[in-house]
């Protein structure tokens, strides 16, 4: 950078901050120019949020420099990094659900100017950055979209210099995803900086004009991501070369082994989603990916499906052909159903259990129990022959859950389900926040086993995933799933449509029919 | 200033079972100091105390006795508490199970009947089981917590046992002392050394050591009890019935209460009064937990919660020195014991303050 030009926005210097157990960032360089929209690239676990929430005044680094328009700076807490013109939207929104709009913005801004103000002032920054807010309607009303675009207002109205948006896109569907770009490319141009981060890679080339790619704690590289290649930057993010992962032969139609006909379910929860008629049919050997983005019924189609919460009627489930509807998990699983839950420790395992008992945890009905007694040999055979498969890291069969990285627990899970050869396979989220190395497992894993015959019924909100290892998709929106379609005959547009909730041509007639059925 | 407690990263390992023994030494502390402020000699207070007790084959047999009821009660209160089921009731449970012994020694004593005792053992347990049943089903049917409607439990059982002892079951030829008639010879439990008062409750009480051990630790229905105690949405996904498990753990601790209750009538004073207990049951709490909820390490906080039960009543005979002493002692070790698990878990950091609203996490 020649002297004339104006210094960077925000420069990091030699930053470092280490845990007991871990150095999470290590002598991090970072130049953010004015009017720049700069990816952070990285694994999880690469270290970039703690390098955020250094800049943000959550967490003090233990060495290196922080630098504001060249001044250095030391930012004590959150207050002090807005003061300086730092906004920060973070992944998980905190809005109180039966406030509304303004007086959300109200509480987090601090507000002293009334409502009636505050409200004024909503209304013309959603305006001029075509953010659709109605600053009177109640937060639990509104999508996730809509509630992340309260928290840009939030933020826009401190007319922050350097926005920092942490993984904005996991909750959108691709429309939305692009409305945002525009939005942030708008700030850009008007001089405000942005901080973008995501391992969302085909995100980073179509926004992004520099990156910075982190990988254990440590600056490995940068890269112009207009340029570079989504392979070169996966690579670097990786740290060696991308695996490929094994497209399975086209299939023959396989028996149906998975039928949910006519299913609606009220919600158990405020705020839940009601299931609307919902009906899909998933046969042997095939992949059935739902998308959708979360909150849309994906929690309570699921547990329906496992058995953890009852149909309201036996046939509006079948298994293998047996109706299952009023049947609990452990008589599911008996009739060969398996299921890879979203929550890891908690729900798909437990956190102060060893691996062992972890193992155990859904296959004490093959063959692991005897008479009432756990035969631990067996137990400790099967966890063993996970983790070799799975090639999951672990200090052995009896680590304890909580020690595993969330990549490994999740290979060590899917392991566990895929190992008692179910012959219907659910999996929620299966790859969610997981290193991309563990994603090709998880994603072989799932076709491999589709390939042996099972019937394999992904949710996820990742739709290259879906689109890479599904025969058909559908799509749940609002409680309502969409039927299916070929994947090889759709479209990542046609499905975000539906990701909307607007279903078009046969699906809306399917909605119809439903209303009719309802009734 | 503000003082708050951060979780450890790592907790010690070694700390599960060196906090209890930390507890006892700083009890120990603890009550010599209160000897002090007493005006009694210390080092002679804890010699009555702890070293005494031990001394004789007499004092001995007294410590199983007393520890017998205690490990009945804390092993049936740990299984509960490993599937997150608080049995805090166990002195209720112990109550009915020696009013429903009682019964059967009452009605069919005398005869020589060679099923008598199991019957009354039976009858004990099944005392437990009802009473443990209810807030079984209270908590299953109308989520009702156990922890309130066992201990409300216990108190409904000594107003049933005072109505016992003072009307339907009171010994007409007791000279209107609130007792019942004196079970018959062939309704006392046999002693297991001759000439002391050990009888075979103290076998059933180490018997539930292994037992215990083995549920816990090797069986499908442990590990389902320690799942839904750890994680229950993991029990829920697995498809263990938590209900059944609610069920199961107060039943079995009702069930062993209700045997430490006939086994203490029978096996000691031969008749039910208003008073049957000095607190087993709630001092059977403590014991859990000092013996983190392990069978094994159960065995060994009840010979300590026993000898403190008798080292208390000699304290009281030799030193003049109040039963309330024995209590506080017994509140001490678990406070010691709550204390020391707090800071193995936690650390304590003093923060200064700061301008309001400081922390902000948009």
């Amino acid at each position: 950078m020649d002297a004339s030009a104006p210094p960077p926005r925000l420069r990091l210097t030699g930053i470092t901050k280490r845990y007991a157990s871990v150095v999470a960032n290590s002598g991090i360089d970072l130049s953010v120019g004015p009017g720049e929209i700069h990816a952070l690239l990285g694994e999880n676990g690469a270290g970039k949020s703690t390098l955020v929430k250094i800049i943000y005044g959550v967490v003090h680094p233990d060495e290196g420099e922080i630098a504001w328009e060249g001044r250095p700076v030391r930012i004590a807490d959150p207050n002090a990094a807005r003061a300086l013109g730092i906004g920060m939207v973070f992944q998980h929104f905190s809005l109180f659900e039966s406030l509304t709009v303004a007086e959300n913005i109200a509480l987090g801004l601090g507000a002293r100017e009334g409502i009636g103000e505050l409200t004024a002032r909503i209304e013309e920054i959603s305006r001029r950055y075509g953010l659709a807010v109605e600053p009177s309607r109640h937060v639990h009303h509104l999508s996730v979209g809509e509630r992340q675009r309260v928290e840009i207002v939030r933020c826009l109205l401190q007319a922050p210099r350097l926005l920092i948006m942490d993984e904005p896109t996991s909750v959108l569907t691709p429309q939305e995803a692009e409305g945002l770009f525009d939005v942030l490319r708008r700030l850009a141009s008007e001089g405000c900086s942005v901080l973008y981060i995501s391992h969302k890679l085909e995100e980073i080339k179509a926004l992004c004009e520099a990156a910075t790619v982190l990988r254990g704690g440590r600056v490995v590289g940068g890269c112009d991501p207009r340029t570079s290649s989504e392979q070169q930057m996966a690579e670097l993010m990786i740290g060696g070369e991308l695996p490929v992962a094994h497209r399975r032969a086209p299939l023959k139609e396989g028996r149906a082994s998975l039928i949910v006909a006519n299913l609606s379910l009220p919600a158990d929860e405020p705020f839940g989603t009601h299931l609307r008629d919902v009906s899909l049919t998933l046969r042997d050997g095939e992949i059935l990916g739902v998308a959708g983005v979360a909150g849309n019924g994906q929690k309570e189609l699921l547990a329906v499906l496992s058995g953890e919460r009852r149909a309201p009627a036996a046939d509006a489930v079948r298994i293998a052909d047996v109706a299952a509807g009023l049947m609990g998990p452990a008589a599911r699983r008996r009739l060969g159903l398996a299921f890879i839950p979203e929550e890891r420790l908690g729900r798909g395992a437990v956190a102060e259990f060893p691996l062992t008992e972890n193992a155990l945890l859904t296959s004490y009905q093959h063959g692991l129990v005897r008479a009432g007694m756990v035969r631990f040999g067996a137990v400790e055979a099967y966890a063993r022959q996970i983790i070799a498969r799975f090639g999951v890291v672990a200090a052995g069969t009896q680590a304890q859950g909580s020690s595993l990285s969330g990549g490994n627990m999740q290979k060590f899970i899917v392991g566990r389900e895929v190992g008692t050869n179910p012959r219907v396979l659910l999996a929620a989220h299966p790859t969610w926040g997981v290193d991309i190395g563990a994603a090709l497992a998880i994603r072989q894993a799932l076709m491999d086993l589709a390939a042996a015959g099972s019937g394999v019924l992904v949710v996820s909100e990742d739709l290259a995933e879906l689109f890479e290892i599904s025969d058909y998709i559908s799509v749940l929106s609002g409680g309502r799933l969409s039927p299916p379609r070929r994947t090889h005959e759709t479209t990542v547009e046609e499905v975000g449509l539906l990701m909307g909730g607007r279903m078009a041509g046969a699906a809306r007639q399917h909605e119809a029919r439903g209303v009719v059925d309802a009734a | 200033m503000r003082l708050s407690l951060l979780p450890r990263e790592r907790p010690a390992r070694s700390m599960l079972w060196l906090s209890p023994v930390l507890a006892a030494v700083l009890s120990v502390i603890g009550v010599t100091i209160l000897f002090a402020v007493l005006g009694r000699d210390p080092i002679e207070a804890l010699r009555t105390l702890f070293i005494t007790p031990l001394a004789t084959m007499d004092g001995l047999t007294e410590l199983g006795l007393k520890a017998t009821p205690l490990l009945l009660c804390a092993v049936g209160i740990a299984i509960g508490v490993r599937a997150d089921v608080w049995n805090i009731g166990a002195e209720g449970q112990f109550t009915l199970g020696a009013i429903f012994g009682t019964w059967v020694a009452l009605n069919f004593g005398g005869a020589g009947h060679w099923w008598l005792i199991p019957a009354m053992l039976l009858a004990g347990i099944a005392g437990g089981v009802v009473w443990a049943g209810i807030p079984a089903l209270l908590r299953t049917r109308f989520n009702a917590h156990e922890i309130l409607t066992t201990l409300m439990l216990a108190y409904v059982s000594i107003q049933l046992l005072g109505y016992l002892v003072h009307g339907p079951w009171k010994d007409p030829e007791g000279y209107s002392f609130p007792q019942t008639r004196q079970f018959e010879a062939d309704a006392t439990l046999p002693v297991l050394v001759a000439g002391t008062r050990l009888h075979i409750g103290a076998l059933f009480a180490l018997l539930s050591v292994p037992l215990g051990s083995l549920l816990l630790g090797r069986t499908l229905m442990g590990f389902r009890i320690r799942t839904v105690g750890a994680a229950p949405a993991a029990a829920r996904y697995a498809g263990f019935n938590r209900d059944a498990i609610v069920w199961f753990c107060l039943l079995v601790s009702g069930g062993l209460a209700g045997l430490a209750g006939i086994c203490e009538i029978a096996g000691g004073n031969g008749q039910l009064t208003p008073v049957i207990s000095p607190g087993y049951g709630f001092a059977a709490i403590i014991v859990a937990f000092l013996g983190r909820l392990n069978p094994i390490g159960i065995l060994f906080a009840s010979l300590l919660m026993a000898l403190l039960y008798l080292g208390g009543e000699g304290l009281q005979v030799s030193m003049q020195l109040p039963i309330a002493v024995t209590g506080t002692i017994q509140g001490m070790l678990l406070f010691f014991l709550l204390a020391a698990d707090v800071l193995v878990n936690y650390r304590p950091q003093l923060q200064v303050a700061r301008r309001a609203g400081a922390v902000h996490h948009a």
